[in-house]
């Protein structure tokens, strides 16, 4: 009787299961812009022509495009672990640092070590993962053996690494500081860490033609097609793997993992543990592909502004990449905006604020478009994202 | 009979959920003082109807009537002002909460009417209040207890005060009865005939017939999501309401062979477990189970069976004692190992331990084996192997779902149960099966069904540990009864003669004479 569902209203069933998954983040956005245009007309500036002025500078040319990938690039992997955390049921706060570390580590294998070309970049990224990793996994061990909420150790293990950064790097004596200068920054790295620009004019696949791309090249990174390609090993790693299968078990209920004979306190280290290492690739490539060494100030903030892209892209990969490109377009479109149209940059900052507020508090967005909460049997719609995204897979 | 002695009435009451129709065109009255029965099989529809009448979830069509007067109802807090409470199957009950702070939610009261969302909450006021309820309808329970400390059948009660305070006039009780021992239930009708008495009206579900007719003044019978008769206890049999339910003769009785008892699987000796507070609850107990034979473990629920096979399977620390599964000491082993040594085990709660709600129903059934062959190979799991997994036992052991792919929270609670018996009965290499309730709120049908599995299993030299507060489940299925009161083994007897009267003293903690020793 109720088994016997044709294969169509099947497929109807999980095509109107997607739609409702991307409809509430979308609500989101477009009320967070609304409430923005009140903002920017009450500065008396014109909110349409401040939202132009946005796109263009993210999407108005080729250069454009360019800038807003690079500025992607960060919020993907930032995004991505905490996908991996948050699936498992640790709020990771602490990306912020592990960020750091990946950066400091990958500094330092890159200036410190000689090595060759391909084989010293590879290195200073895996450093860059380790430590993240490494970094990560305190407040999960923590957690697991004592109980400490991951929230508090992930925010003072963040003031730690700050604190410990600040001396390695400071012109007075830091063991890290470039000597030659008088601030607050390491020494370069040599070449051979070098993340690459992509060359479109050597990329000529037998099917297609990049050539045509060759005018972008100096503009983009490899490090962003790594982001991509983290994403895709994270979708693998949640929902292909046993490894998956328990970090989202525990994440969900860690009595019933206990009883599935999933060994909860190391899935947690080994959560945090990985969603470190991604973040702590994040900050590698940051360095090795842009600015080449580390300053105070540099790439401040992805790791908490990625809390908005993981929520935003319902915790799942493609999710977050579609998240972090809006993050990054704003970002990438926010000096045209003030240039031309005198709104101030800090609007951006305030439209990511929202956009973070009505995903995590999605009942508003639901209220405000009538959405009926669903009431599943049983189960407490703490966050209606975190529990019926992607659990398809 | 005249409109106004009409409670509630329902009207062509349709719901639609994503591949299924779990309402199709309900008619449905109660009229007042009364107590009628809802009958029907798993995933018939019962409790959709109760949510819609509780305003949880909307009609795709129909009309309610409450008093004669018909209504919209946008949320449970239109239910509730209109006097309609619901003990729901799923207790609704925030665990970190005492059982006072539970009561007031969304009901609170302050000591001052000064500031009022800021005054102090009047916690001794509803304290109070709680405590007389109780005392009034003989439902003990410590209003200071937080609730997640408190076994399920207390937790019941807590449902129940809940609704009666905020002034329930139509109580909806959505198998109370499934968590319930006998001498529980039996209160539970006590309170519920007093209720009755002073022009209270009860929708009552349940799967278990004799409740039926011993308190129903009307019973209603759903399958498929429509209303397939009626029927009045004192004109209809247990058979005849099995039948209509189910749509086929059901056998109540158990049919099974001798058993065949070979080699020790499981031995226990002077197995000593503490409950989550630190009090010892499990004090020296001894048994061993057999390959080929069923061990029933009688008692009342709460009497230390819960820390016990949560000791037996590893979830629970042991304090002192021994366990030893086909050889190997496992007092100390981690629940893997044991499962992996060839144990499987229906937990005795649903939501805590034997479902990941958000899973689909085809993921929940490889909770216990998602990591070794066929359903993963090295660190991948294998889609292809646990589909065609869930394909066949959703088949073999009727869950009814949409699809596979749905998720386990929208099963009916009775295919929850399913899902997990499934998953643990067709487990490839058990030795040992610890059942704890196993067919708790399941309908006859499927009751029919699991029994047999379960005996099958034992004549394929499975030693089971069955746990249950259906005294007449032990009695059906077990060949030896162990009764288990306040933490220790009373006493074991054969199955066969054995004396349900002295298994029901004995489970109430009569004194252990000689007498006893002498049928051991
Ligand atoms: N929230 C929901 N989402 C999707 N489907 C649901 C939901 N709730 C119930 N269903 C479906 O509706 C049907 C009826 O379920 P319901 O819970 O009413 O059954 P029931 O008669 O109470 O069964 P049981 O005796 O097992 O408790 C089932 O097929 C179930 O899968
Ligand atoms: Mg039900």
């Amino acid at each position: 009787m109720t088994t016997s569902v044709s294969p169509l209203s099947r497929l109807g069933h999980n095509l109107r299961q997607t739609l409702g998954n991307i409809l509430i983040p979308i609500l989101a956005i477009l009320t967070s812009l609304v409430v923005v245009a009140g903002v920017i007309a009450l500065s008396g500036a014109n909110p349409l022509e401040g939202f132009m002025g946005l796109w263009d500078g993210a999407f108005g040319d080729g250069d454009a495009v360019a800038n807003t990938i690079i500025k992607t690039t960060p919020y993907i992997f930032a995004g991505l672990a905490l996908t991996i955390a948050f699936r498992g049921g640790m709020f990771n706060i602490g990306v912020e640092g592990q960020f750091f570390v990946g950066s400091i580590i990958a500094t330092l294998i890159g200036y410190a070590l000689r090595l060759p070309p391909v084989i010293h970049l590879i290195v200073a990224i895996l450093g860059g993962a380790i430590g993240g990793g490494l970094w990560g996994a305190i407040p999960g061990w923590l957690k697991a053996r004592t109980g400490a909420n991951e929230v508090i150790t992930t925010i003072m293990t963040n003031y730690i690494i700050l604190r410990i950064i600040n001396w390695l790097i400071s012109p007075n004596g830091g063991p890290m500081r470039n000597p030659a200068r008088p601030l607050p920054q390491t020494p370069e790295v040599y070449p051979t860490a070098y993340l690459p620009w992509i060359d479109f004019s050597k990329i000529n696949f037998p099917w297609v033609n990049l050539s045509w791309l060759a005018s972008a090249t100096g503009s983009l990174h490899w490090g962003s097609i790594l982001a991509l390609i983290m994403a895709v090993i994270v979708f693998v790693l949640l929902w292909r793997t046993i490894l998956g299968f328990e970090i989202r078990t525990v994440g969900i209920s860690p009595t019933a993992a206990r009883y599935a004979g999933v060994n909860v306190e190391r899935t947690m280290v080994t959560t945090m543990a990985l969603s470190g290492a991604m973040a702590g690739i994040g900050g590698a490539v940051q360095v090795l592909a842009l600015t080449h060494y580390f300053s105070t100030g540099f790439n401040v903030g992805y790791g908490f502004d990625s809390i908005a892209v993981a929520m935003l892209g319902g915790l799942h990969p493609a999710g977050v990449v579609l998240a972090a490109v809006l993050f990054g377009a704003m970002d990438a479109g926010a000096t045209i905006m003030q240039m031309r149209t005198g709104v101030p940059i800090d609007i951006v900052t305030i439209i990511q604020g929202l956009v973070l507020m009505f995903v995590a508090a999605d009942l508003i967005v639901r209220q405000i478009y009538r959405i009926r909460v669903k009431p599943a049997d049983g189960t407490t719609p703490v966050s209606a994202t975190v529990q019926t995204a992607g659990e398809s897979g | 009979m005249a409109e106004q002695q009409l409670a509630l009435r329902v009207e062509d009451v349709t719901k639609r959920f994503p591949g299924v129709l779990a309402n199709n065109d309900i008619n449905f009255d109660l009229e007042k003082g009364e107590i009628h029965a809802l009958l029907g099989e798993n995933g018939a529809g019962k409790t959709t109807l109760m949510n819609i009448i509780y305003g949880l979830y909307k009609p795709d069509d129909g009309k309610i009537t409450i008093n004669g007067e018909e209504v919209v109802l946008h949320d449970p807090n239109d239910a509730i002002r209109r006097g309609i409470g619901m003990v729901h199957q799923h207790f609704m009950l925030v665990p970190v909460m005492t059982v006072t702070e539970n009561v007031m939610l969304g009901n609170e009261k302050t000591t001052t009417n000064f500031l009022h969302m800021l005054a102090p909450l009047d916690r001794k006021r509803i304290a109070r209040e709680i405590t007389q309820l109780a005392d009034q309808h003989n439902l003990k329970v410590d209003p200071s207890a937080y609730v997640r400390d408190l076994p399920v059948g207390t937790q019941q009660r807590v449902e129940i005060i809940k609704a009666l305070h905020r002034g329930a006039e139509i109580l909806i009780l959505d198998e109370p009865t499934a968590v319930l021992t006998p001498q529980e239930a039996d209160e539970l009708f006590d309170i519920m005939r007093s209720l009755t008495q002073k022009g209270k009206s009860i929708i009552f579900i349940t799967h278990k017939l004799k409740e039926v007719l011993a308190i129903a003044d009307r019973i209603t019978v759903l399958r498929g999501g429509q209303v397939v008769g009626s029927a009045i206890p004192s004109e209809t049999s247990e058979h005849e309401l099995a039948s209509m339910m189910v749509g086929r003769d059901v056998l109540l009785e158990v049919e099974k062979s001798e058993a065949m008892p070979g080699d020790v699987v499981l031995d226990v000796t002077d197995l000593i477990a503490e409950d989550d507070l630190g009090h010892q609850v499990v004090r020296g107990v001894s048994f061993e189970v057999r390959a080929g034979e069923i061990l029933g473990v009688a008692g009342v629920q709460g009497n230390g069976q819960r820390e016990m096979v949560e000791a037996l399977t590893g979830l629970r620390r042991a304090v002192g004692g021994h366990i030893t599964l086909l050889g190997e000491n496992i007092t100390r082993s981690q629940p893997r190992h044991i499962t992996d040594i060839g144990s499987a085990h229906v937990p005795e709660d649903r939501h805590k331990h034997g479902l990941v709600l958000p899973f689909t129903v085809a993921d929940n059934l490889v909770l216990n084996a998602y990591h070794v062959e066929p359903f993963s190979k090295q660190f991948f799991v294998n889609r292809a192997a646990i589909d065609a997994n869930a394909d066949r036992l959703v088949q073999e052991f009727d869950v009814r779902t949409p699809s596979i792919e749905t998720p386990a929270s929208s099963l009916s609670g009775g295919n929850q149960q399913k899902t997990i018996v499934a998953r643990e009965l067709s487990h490839a290499t058990v030795k040992l099966l610890i059942v704890n309730q196993p067919t708790r709120g399941l309908d006859v049908g499927s009751i029919e069904f699991i029994h047999k599995r379960i005996v099958q299993a034992r004549d394929n030299g499975v030693a089971v540990l069955l746990i249950s507060a259906e005294l007449d489940e032990i009695m059906g299925l077990a060949d030896r009864i162990a009764v288990m009161y306040s933490g220790r083994i009373v006493a074991t007897v054969p199955a066969e003669g054995a004396d349900r009267n002295r298994l029901g003293l004995l489970m109430a903690g009569a004194e252990v004479s000689s007498e006893i020793n002498t049928l051991m």
